[in-house]
């Protein structure tokens, strides 16, 4: 199986006035047709690795990479246009709350509209009709009433999952999702999943799943990749956490509370300075 | 189980209502003196409007709050303040931004009026595990573990008696997380103090609390104890269904 994404050496460094900071420091994996999961605490580099590979790192951040190829295209090798028409054609991103990644004052229907025919060249009949259709296969019980509704009218759950629709309709092959439900309710969160779940699955996706919940992206990926300062520490199968080896990816499994287990005071992590090294 | 004595806090078929909204619906509850008790719910279940009800913080339209053997009117007193204090979920968001730790920590203390204010910032600082380096800071200059540690040092600094907890580490990581809910722990075993706590996190109530109320639509679900959600010993299919969504994502089995 080729990898659809192939990612050596990625750094990014932000300048600021004092001095650079380095957000990513030399990430490398590679991505076939598989859920991927990254895992980390805020500061870690997760989403900035995220963006780095959709294309929406801040303008003034320096991005290096030995490799940063997506299906033989070198992502950093192409200009700003070819660029734009990657980005929301076979590459998409879900944003973590739908309230300030959709637009406010455009229906949530014109918007997934609009994703559709930047892309592709459909009649306004045939694009409202491929609308409708996507926000049924997010499992919207009233697609024609939603489709005529603000943002601001809908729940987070319904907004993700509108969210969800405009990424998917234009098909493509690789998904980022930047903490796509830690702005749900718990019992919202694994119905958005389990949407995702079937969606990417049906479809052959490949899906980069960023999250700083360990437990849910563990139940969530085939594999799991945890971030520490901007670096991997651990790359392991998600159904091999148990045995994580670096004492960071144990300490974050440990420091949560549990249901029925009783441990006061909880573990917390303590910090080494060398794996920030 | 206690007499009437040992309650630190009722509330009795409590209303809140925003314009024809109504966000609490006839709510009781008690807590005892030295207790913890979780409130747990869903966005727009009204366990935040509950405890913003207690604060003084929401309006309240019928029912009765009762804190330690008195019942509250509609106003609150300066002498309710130094028994009940609130910590609040979004560190970033209640801190005021151009104040220093040490201004944020005088203002309780110049307000009820307390003379040894120098002694008491620098034990306030202490007992949180900041250290008094902390004190001439910004808030835009701590993280957010150290943010809420300096919210939860600005309400201790009163000492009150019974603390309101809004989701006070759902905004932190998991690994700060653990960190303030131990110190969190560590001072209400050392100042016997009484919680009122929400959450989401069925989890983290349960890991914090003795007995909780499940809440739905601004109405109680269930009552129960922290033990009797570890056994599953749950009466309600509402109870259960958030049970079963806390343990994380479980793929149904693909037809092979």
């Amino acid at each position: 199986m080729s990898a659809l994404l192939t990612v050596k050496d990625l750094r990014v460094q932000f300048p600021t006035r004092t001095g650079v900071v380095d957000a990513v420091r030399g990430v490398s994996f590679t991505l076939g047709r598989e859920r991927l999961g990254i895992v980390g605490e805020s500061g870690s580099g997760k989403s900035q690795t995220g963006r780095a590979i959709m294309g929406l790192t801040a303008p003034h951040a320096k991005i290096t990479a030995e490799t940063l190829n997506f299906d033989g295209t070198d992502l950093l090798d192409i200009s700003a246009k070819e660029r734009r028409n990657l980005r929301g054609n076979r590459i998409a991103m879900i944003l973590q709350d739908p309230k300030y990644s959709l637009n406010p004052v455009m229906s949530i229907g014109r918007q997934i509209v609009e994703t559709l025919r930047t892309h592709e060249k459909v009649s306004k009949s045939e694009a409202r009709k491929r609308a409708l259709d996507m926000l049924s296969a997010v499992q919207i019980r009233d697609p024609e009433r939603v489709f005529d509704l603000h943002p601001h009218e809908v729940s987070g759950g319904m907004g993700q999952r509108a969210m969800i629709a405009m990424m998917l309709i234009t098909g493509p092959e690789l998904l980022i999702a930047d903490e796509p439900t830690s702005a749900l309710d718990v019992t919202v969160q694994l119905d958005v999943l389990r949407i995702l779940d079937n969606l990417v699955r049906d479809r052959g996706m490949g899906l980069i799943f960023i999250s700083h919940d360990l437990r849910l992206v563990s139940s969530f990926c085939d594999r799991v990749i945890v971030m520490y300062a901007g670096r991997i520490v651990e790359e392991i199968a998600a159904s091999d956490l148990k045995n994580a080896k670096h004492a960071y990816t144990r300490g974050l499994m440990n420091c949560m509370p549990q249901i029925g287990v009783d441990r006061h005071p909880l573990p917390v992590l303590d910090r080494k300075p060398e794996w920030a090294a | 189980m206690n007499n009437q004595q040992n309650l630190a806090l009722t509330v009795e078929n409590l209303e809140v209502k925003y314009d024809r909204f109504r966000a609490l619906r006839g709510v009781s509850l008690d807590v005892h003196q030295g207790e913890s008790f979780g409130l747990v719910g869903e966005s727009g279940s009204g366990k935040s409007t509950l405890l913003r009800a207690v604060a003084g913080l929401a309006p309240v339209t019928g029912g009765t709050i009762t804190v330690n053997g008195k019942t509250l009117g509609s106003s609150r007193t300066k002498a309710f303040y130094r028994e009940v204090q609130m910590v609040f979920q979004d560190p970033y968001g209640s801190l005021h931004p151009r104040q220093t730790v040490d201004r944020l920590l005088l203002e309780p203390l110049a307000v009820h009026g307390f003379a040894d204010i120098e002694k008491r910032i620098l034990r306030a600082l202490d007992e949180v595990g900041l250290g008094s380096s902390f004190r001439f800071r910004y808030s835009h200059q701590l993280s957010g573990g150290q943010r809420q540690r300096v919210a939860i040092a600005r309400a201790l600094i009163l000492e009150p008696s019974i603390l309101l907890l809004d989701e006070p580490t759902s905004a932190l990581d998991a690994s700060v997380q653990a960190e303030v809910l131990n110190l969190l722990e560590q001072i209400r075993r050392d100042r016997k103090l009484t919680f009122l706590m929400v959450s989401h996190d069925l989890a983290v109530v349960t890991h914090m609390c003795d007995r909780l109320m499940v809440m739905q639509n601004g109405a109680e679900v269930e009552r129960l104890s922290a033990s009797e959600l570890a056994r599953h010993a749950v009466q309600q299919d509402y109870t259960r269904n958030l049970l079963v969504a806390s343990e994380g994502f479980v793929r149904p089995a693909t037809p092979s």
